[in-house]
């Protein structure tokens, strides 16, 4: 910083490493002393190579087993045990990490995707397409969500791909409240109005000066989506609404293995925990964001 | 205050018009025909014709609407395909189930969160703070499908402390007057019964209010933290009174008024949430009731089920709001 200073002549500096200072570089000067953030950091970073890595850390297939290795105690051959199909618990739940991700990174794109376009339009041409969007988002929140993804399972039928698409739908609102909002207050600032004194484009004004400052929000919210997807995809996994076998998906695996609980505890301890340290590697890395991103949002 | 009422109550007339349309459309949305996917490959065309008359679908979709809408309005629900039976009433029971598991939940919920919210602010940066706020975390990320689960095997079955499914004994069942079976029991007399119920309703109200607990605490502690700082918290030490006094009594009032609209809002996520921790527990409540009702294909009692509980949400957030605006006049000025 002293160097750019104290610089008289008009020789322009180029700003090194250390004396560029941006928005986005500060958050990430704050995520790094965040000891919370960083293990979120590192447990969604295992996953995701859990995940990847998959066909070669499996021991074994994820839907093959043998009759005779039913609900075995975890050993060294069989770290996390054996299901009630003899299937390799471990196998499963590695397997089962490209689900979850899968499900939990695809399902909140696709409602940042439709909540962003719906919360720009609302928030930018105002007037009745504001009331109609807003309206529709009222009475989307109007229901609790998981019933609205049931309510939408039950119409397109159980399958992975409609659990995600339903899961997607109803975090639309989330999304697409928290665009318009930005929006709203985006558009009486002065250098929207710069824009569209020099004659501008509506979509250009939309995409390149209103889309990237509301990111920071999105990103914050949409980290913490993630959790709540995975969780969301896992209960209706378990309802029998969402994975079908022999998928390894993680709720699934727990309501099959429920009745073999007394007999065979790990079959049900192990994909639970695996959901649960998921989703809390999303909401710690979500809740750093927030603190780093937008220190308004801080509670 | 009677001005602000009267406008957040014309307010949730489109909102309840809106679900209306949603819940109609359930069944339109089915691809395909309705009829034959409800009665399935093998029906004959005799029956998917009077299915399709029974459930008005020949008609245009505008007339079907308003007469469903007119149904709803008079409090017609409709006819179960399975049972046979009118909705209205065969919901009750159910409901009653769902709304005593949540209303147990909520209290297990506020009165754990609450305090150890308090607690965690009142010895911010303590350890048990730190063990608090690390719960909290861990109580958000968890599902509380698996939590009813590692219950049910832990205290139930191996433990056997307490009862693992249903609402009371089978072998001593309450007499049911207003379903509500805590109630029930004590019209009766019935004090066994009671602690039997009691017993039923642990399991259950503390996977179900779990998640809730978990975000009480953290709204509290954050709200008492930003409380304890102001003016008239150094007043009142100032003059001397005792610290018990000061976070009971004058911080708390205060720093409860975010946690309320959470409340509000988590109780409606719990009605949500019921459908997972009654499935687990065998509870009879209407979670379950839509639940098996998607496994029959039973489309007017899905219909029914989801737009009670989404209707029960948004009368729970209308209380809410009022109470807020009750508490905190600022509001109604906004």
């Amino acid at each position: 910083m002293a160097q750019t200073v104290t610089q008289t002549n008009n020789v322009p500096v180029k700003p090194t490493q250390e004396t560029a200072s941006s928005p986005w570089r500060d958050a990430w000067k704050t995520l790094r002393r965040n000891k919370m953030a960083l293990v979120g950091f590192a447990i969604i970073l295992f996953f995701i190579l859990v995940a990847v890595l998959a066909p070669w850390i499996a021991p074994y297939a994820y839907d093959e087993g043998s009759l005779t290795d039913r609900n075995l105690a975890p050993s060294a051959e069989h770290w996390f045990g054996t299901d009630y199909n003899g299937r390799d618990v471990f196998s499963r739940i590695v397997y089962g990490a490209q689900i979850s991700l899968w499900v939990g990174f695809f399902s909140v794109v696709g409602s940042i995707i439709a909540g962003t376009f719906l919360g720009l339009i609302a928030g930018y041409y105002g007037r009745w397409t504001d009331t109609l969007i807003s309206r529709v988002f009222d009475i989307m929140l109007a229901f609790p969500s998981i019933l609205l993804a049931i309510a939408i399972v039950a119409i397109l039928g159980p399958s992975l791909q409609n659990a995600l698409m339903a899961i997607a739908i109803i975090n639309i609102p989330t999304y697409g409240r928290l665009v318009r909002a930005k929006v709203l207050s985006l558009k009486e600032e002065e250098f929207i109005m710069a824009a569209r004194a020099i004659g501008m484009k509506d979509s250009r004004i939309l995409l390149h000066h209103i889309l990237p400052n509301s990111l920071a929000p999105i990103i914050v919210t949409g980290t913490l989506g993630i959790a709540s997807a995975i969780i969301e995809a896992a209960a209706l996994g378990f309802l029998g609404l969402g994975a079908q076998p022999p998928e390894p998906e993680w709720g699934k695996m727990l309501a099959d293995s429920r009745q073999y609980i007394q007999k065979a505890p790990w079959t049900v301890i192990f994909p639970g925990l695996s959901i649960m340290l998921t989703v809390l590697g999303f909401n710690l890395v979500g809740d750093g964001l927030r603190d780093a991103l937008d220190p308004r949002m801080k509670n | 205050m009677l001005a602000y009422t009267v406008r957040r109550m014309l307010m949730l007339i489109p909102v309840l018009l809106g679900m209306s349309i949603v819940v109609f459309s359930i069944i339109h949305a089915i691809p395909g025909d309705p009829a034959q996917t409800i009665l399935g490959e093998r029906a004959t065309p005799e029956a998917i014709e009077d299915l399709r008359e029974q459930l008005g679908l020949n008609n245009p979709w505008y007339v079907q609407y308003f007469s469903y809408l007119g149904q709803v309005v008079t409090g017609d629900l409709g006819v179960s395909l399975h049972s046979k039976s009118e909705i209205s009433t065969e919901i009750v029971p159910y409901l009653a189930a769902t709304v005593e598991l949540t209303i147990f939940s909520m209290i297990f919920a506020v009165f754990v969160g609450v305090n150890a919210g308090i607690i965690s602010a009142w010895k911010q940066n303590s350890w048990f703070d730190y063990i608090c706020m690390l719960m909290a975390l861990i109580g958000v990320s968890m599902p509380i499908f698996w939590l009813g689960l590692m219950e049910q095997w832990y205290f139930a079955q191996e433990l056997k402390l307490l009862p693992s499914v249903g609402r009371d004994n089978p072998r001593d069942a309450v007499e049911a007057i207003t379903h509500l079976y805590i109630v029930d029991t004590i019209l009766q007399g019935r004090w066994d019964q009671l602690k039997d119920v009691l017993q039923h309703l642990v399991l259950p109200s503390i996977a179900l209010g779990t998640i809730p607990m978990a975000i009480i605490a953290r709204i509290t502690r954050s709200s008492m933290l930003e409380v304890m700082r102001s003016d008239y918290i150094r007043t009142a030490r100032a003059k001397g009174l005792g610290q018990f006094i000061v976070v009971y009594k004058h911080a708390l009032k205060n720093s409860l008024i975010p946690v309320l609209t959470i409340v509000g809002l988590q109780t409606g996520a719990l009605l949500g949430g019921a459908i997972l921790t009654e499935t687990i527990f065998g509870w009879p409540g209407v979670g379950r009731y839509i639940y098996t009702a998607i496994g029959n294909r039973d489309y007017p009692v899905i219909q029914s089920g989801i737009l009670v509980v989404a209707s029960i949400f948004v009368m729970i957030n209308l209380v809410v709001d009022l109470l807020y605006a009750y508490v905190d006049p600022r509001i109604k000025y906004r």
